[in-house]
């Protein structure tokens, strides 16, 4: 069965022949549309070239990479991506930065000038949608760390791309305002049920969000496990204090260890 | 009075305070005027020659006026295309360099062989000298652009003028207007040594001429008229800057 995003065999390494850093080999993995994968591993595993090879910003030396059954050879603009770093411009307000991602792609990019009052009317509902309804004329700086986090999640999803992919994007943040991010990204996810892949190094955000863990050996970077969490949704917060999560927080961590010290 | 009162003071009273401290040094040290002369006595100069001074002052600010648009045209479009390209980059930087290095008062008597004494060569020089941090200063906006923010719209498919016109220009926007106030006022320097060995006119041409019949209170007097054309220029540079890039300097307005 093909999935919305297939990587086979993907081999892919850095830097000049003869000194390269080998960073990913034998990667495989597949997610199927609507899915909400995350993929946790040691430091260094390589996950952000993950992030890099599933929207086409490389292509592997071997191996393939598709997404919606089509090749990945360049950028795909059915992608939205979220960093760590949420890199809102500071020149634009709240509201210009979410909808900055219209401005590039098509067709939004043609229908611009003509349906402004509609695109803007949507980047005020995401906005809503995240709980900064009213914040779209204050410019970033004005914002605190979540609140830049949550207009970056906006900005990735304003051109309602079929496949969401974040690194790390609520690494920077404190307990609360994570644990408030998790159940804003949830209710996205339940609202717009795109695909997800989640890059992370927290257990707990990747089993409370995801439906299926991959975890990811230390570099060269493979999938050694698959892990399907079938918690029913929606998912309340508690969850990540119950016995069965943690037992699978664990099993994780467990595996993760095994892969340092291979390392 | 409150502090910032005294702040927004600051600057006139120091000024006075200088001139004061000046005035009353030459009078108890009993200073020759050839040696340094008093304010009062340089006021004197400027009131006396009032019309040349404010002919060549003209002539002066109109030069460096000159050679400092050129500047930025030049700088702004150099400087985007090495922030542009890592090839130029690489190849024009060591050129920069080695070019920003030699001492621009040894290009005047090439100016001069190739466009005569005069205005040509004040105006060239001015925008020799005040090209370079132009350059470096938005070749460095556009060069530390995030990557995170580059990822995010190339995995859009945007091309690098996309890039460009919505992050890098912008971004590097700050950096250019920042670097006119350093590039004004180096300007100056360069059109006053060009008239110093090449010219008819100009505050650097009288102050020479005055030199030479030991007119000592119009040479000060002409440095105190580019002291002032040089605040002038400065602070509409820093006017400009804060006028435009605002977003910029938020710290100083919470």
């Amino acid at each position: 069965m093909t999935g919305f995003v297939d990587i086979r065999n993907v081999r892919l390494s850095y830097g000049q022949a003869g000194d390269e850093t080998l960073a990913l080999d034998g990667l495989d993995m597949s997610i199927q549309e609507g899915e909400f994968a995350a993929v946790v591993g040691p430091s260094g595993c390589g996950k952000s070239t993950l992030m890099k090879l599933a929207t086409g910003l490389i292509t592997p030396q071997e191996g393939s990479v598709e997404v919606a059954q089509k090749e990945v050879s360049g950028p795909v603009s059915i992608a939205g991506m979220a960093f760590q770093n949420p890199s809102m411009l500071p020149w634009r307000s709240t509201l210009s930065n979410v909808m900055l991602p219209l401005e590039i792609v098509q067709p939004h990019r043609a229908n611009l000038r003509r349906e402004k009052a509609a695109y803007t009317a949507k980047a005020e509902e995401l906005l809503k949608l995240v709980g900064l309804g009213g914040f779209g004329e204050k410019f970033p700086w004005q914002l605190s760390g979540g609140m830049q986090q949550r207009a970056n999640l906006c900005r990735a999803l304003i051109h309602d791309p079929a496949l969401l992919m974040l690194d790390e994007p609520f690494g920077a943040l404190d307990a609360f305002t994570r644990e408030e991010l998790w159940q804003v990204m949830r209710d996205l996810h339940a609202e717009k049920s795109f695909t997800v892949i989640l890059v992370t190094h927290d257990l707990r955000e990747a089993v409370y969000l995801a439906d299926t863990v991959f975890v990811m050996s230390a570099r060269p970077g493979k999938i050694i496990e698959r892990r399907e969490v079938s918690f029913p949704r929606p998912r309340s917060i508690d969850l990540i204090y119950e016995a069965a999560f943690n037992d699978i927080v664990h099993d994780l961590r467990a595996l993760i260890a095994e892969a340092r010290v291979a390392a | 009075m409150t502090s910032s009162r005294w702040i927004a003071l600051a600057p006139w009273l120091w000024t006075i305070g200088l001139f004061l401290v000046w005035e009353l040094a030459v009078k108890i040290f009993n200073l020759p005027v050839f040696i340094l002369p008093a304010p009062t006595d340089i006021w004197e100069a400027i009131v006396k020659y009032w019309s040349p001074i404010w002919k060549n002052s003209v002539q002066t600010l109109f030069t460096t006026v000159a050679g400092f648009l050129l500047a930025v045209v030049g700088g702004l479009a150099l400087g985007l295309a090495i922030g542009w390209s890592r090839a130029i980059y690489a190849g024009l930087y060591p050129l920069m360099i080695g070019f920003n290095s030699i001492p621009k008062v040894a290009v005047v008597p090439i100016l001069v062989i190739w466009f005569g004494i005069g205005t040509i060569p004040a105006v060239l020089t001015a925008f020799l000298i005040a090209f370079f941090p132009i350059v470096v200063n938005v070749a460095t906006g556009l060069a530390t652009i995030e990557p995170e923010m580059e990822d995010v719209l190339r995995a859009l498919g945007a091309k690098k003028l996309d890039i460009m016109l919505k992050v890098g220009i912008p971004r590097s926007m700050p950096y250019f207007f920042g670097s006119l106030k350093v590039a004004i006022t180096l300007a100056f320097v360069g059109s006053v040594i060009s008239e110093t060995v090449a010219a008819n006119s100009g505050i650097g041409h009288m102050m020479l001429a005055a030199q030479s019949q030991f007119n000592v209170p119009l040479v000060w007097a002409g440095l105190v008229a580019l002291a002032v054309l040089g605040i002038v220029m400065y602070a509409i540079m820093a006017w400009l800057e804060i006028r435009m890039t605002g977003w910029a300097h938020r710290g100083n307005r919470s």
